[in-house]
């Protein structure tokens, strides 16, 4: 069924008897061609992407919960490709180009909204770093824009630019980066997925992997064992307990970041901000309630829930760059499992038994790479090579010295 | 969390600052054959266990100690918490 606004008007004419459901809830078959584990963003996206693209079939993507459950509807929805490094930013751009056109191509409101992202700048060296950076995403043809103190005033006039430690000296804007609806996203590439013929099989969790003479040939599930000539892993937060089963050890640890969201308000955000310096970012989601948070907990999680010395952390930053913010009410918080590498960059690779693919790694920021990762991870799946814009998410660049390390903090998850 | 140390008593996870996993403890030694592959297992590979974990973390804001803390990281719950120079002896580093 396509969606329109010529259907909504007859829908609405005719009682709403004519919607669907969006998407099948078929029993697992006993053996696909594909078989994706994790119905998160990214799983979703690449059986998308399998069958659109790649023109592939019989694949399935198997969600031990309910698809959307996990990181990608507890995100803080932002999208943007400003990275520095050149093993990311070609990676991030073509992301962002694809969610450009990504509602036209599932035929779904994921309410993209390109309000625009702005960092900003407390010192001549981040100034110097900063347009460093935007010079690299100009290079790879991304937007950036560098801001004045007088335009981010203008912009947004309740900012404490004057602050004594962190006065506010520019910015770097990316009007390109904004924020889309999480869940549709979810929802959106598993309407899509479904209409090429994937199975999406929810409550149905990999409890194992069957290896025989080093080649993967199925999967064991709460569901029974199904057989498949092509596993590929996306659990994101999960990525160390599933490889696990495959006798994997990965450069990975699990944390938690925290995320909270206020009453709703009239509009007064009209972009994103990030406070890098005082852990604070926020957008206001077209609700109107302020979406913000900062940094990871810092310690091994798989909680799903954070510590008050980050609430506390988070909310001293916000109220610094954000006085106006000392009176808004606080509604909700919650927490979600961060796949934390040890270059703060994802891994996207074959590994060293055939038929099993794994893709994880991707830190407090792998909503934005939904699409890219979707389409790059089909096209490793499906040509068994990397795509042009991967080629650097390898599992042996740690080995080799070939650390894609945005921030230069090292081989410490919890500081990237 | 709340970190019961062992010679100072409670005291607030956030005056600690965090560095992973207690085997970190156990350096390969850079002598051996393979202490190239060691040392990369060593600085780049983890267990990152959902369960109990031994874990380092140092007492920055505090008498700047080691300690190793055994930690449930699906509750969050602490079992234990030792010295990391008694654990690192009785280990024979
Ligand atoms: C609070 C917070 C804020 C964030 N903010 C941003 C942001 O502003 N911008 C940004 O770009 N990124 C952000 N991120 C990161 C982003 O959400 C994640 O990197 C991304 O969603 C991960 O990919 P995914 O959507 O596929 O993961 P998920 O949605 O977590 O999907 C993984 C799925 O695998 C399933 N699974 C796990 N184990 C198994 C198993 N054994 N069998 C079957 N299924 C299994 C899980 O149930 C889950 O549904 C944020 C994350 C959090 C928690």
């Amino acid at each position: 069924m396509k969606y329109s606004g010529f259907k909504i008007i007859k829908e609405a004419l005719t009682g709403h008897r004519g919607w669907g459901p969006a998407w099948r809830s078929p029993d697992p078959s006993s053996e696909y061609d594909y078989i994706i584990i994790g119905g998160g963003g990214h799983g979703l996206a690449t059986a998308y992407y399998l069958a659109k693209e790649f023109k592939q079939s019989k694949i399935a993507v198997l969600e031990k919960g309910w698809i959307g459950g996990g990181n990608v509807g507890r995100n803080t929805t932002i999208i943007r490709s400003n990275y520095l490094l050149d093993g990311n930013e070609p990676f991030y751009e073509f992301s962002l180009k694809l969610w450009e056109g990504l509602e036209k191509e599932l035929n779904y409101n994921a309410m993209v909204s390109q309000r625009g992202i702005l960092n900003l700048i407390h010192s001549d060296a981040q100034r110097d770093a900063f347009i460093r950076r935007g010079n690299a995403m100009l290079l790879n043809g991304a937007d950036a824009d560098l801001l004045s103190k007088e335009q981010i005033q203008k912009r947004y006039p309740f900012l404490n630019t004057d602050n004594a430690r962190f006065p506010v000296k520019g910015g770097l804007a990316q009007h390109r980066g904004g924020t889309v609806r999480h869940d549709a996203v979810a929802w959106g590439y598993a309407r899509a997925a479904d209409s090429y013929g994937v199975d999406i099989v929810q409550n149905c969790e990999v409890t194992g992997f069957k290896i025989e003479k080093g080649i993967c040939v199925g999967v064991d599930t709460t569901k029974g064992f199904i057989k498949a000539k092509t596993v590929g892993a996306c659990v994101a937060g999960s990525s160390s307990r599933l490889m696990q089963m495959a006798g994997m050890r990965l450069p990975i640890e699990s944390h938690v970041l925290q995320a909270f969201v206020s009453e709703g308000l009239k509009p007064i955000l009209p972009g994103v901000i990030t406070f890098g310096a005082g852990h604070f970012y926020c957008s206001q989601s077209d609700k109107g309630g302020l979406v913000f948070g900062g940094d990871i907990d810092g310690y091994n999680s798989y909680a799903q829930r954070g510590n008050l010395p980050v609430v506390e952390d988070v909310c001293e930053g916000g109220m610094a760059i954000f006085p106006m913010l000392g009176r808004v009410r606080l509604l909700r918080m919650w927490g979600g499992i961060m796949d934390m590498s040890m270059d703060g960059s994802p891994i996207i690779d074959k590994t060293d038994i055939s038929g099993l693919y794994f893709n994880g790694g991707w830190c407090y920021g792998g909503f934005k790479a939904t699409p890219a990762s979707g389409w790059v991870y089909a096209h490793l799946l499906a040509t068994k090579e990397p795509h042009k814009t991967a080629r650097s998410f390898r599992f042996d660049r740690f080995s080799k010295g070939l650390m894609i390390d945005e921030k230069g903090m090292g081989n410490q998850p919890n500081l990237h | 969390m709340i970190i019961n140390h062992p010679l100072l008593g409670p005291r607030d996870s956030s005056e600690f600052v965090y560095l992973g996993d207690a085997n970190l403890i156990n350096r390969p030694n850079w002598q051996e054959d393979s202490a190239v592959r060691q040392f990369v297992d060593y600085g780049y590979l983890r267990d990152n266990t959902a369960g109990l974990h031994r874990e380092l973390w140092f007492h920055e804001y505090g008498d700047r100690s080691w300690l190793v803390v055994t930690r449930d990281t699906v509750s969050h719950e602490i079992k234990e918490v030792r010295l990391a120079s008694d654990v690192a002896t009785e280990e024979g580093r």
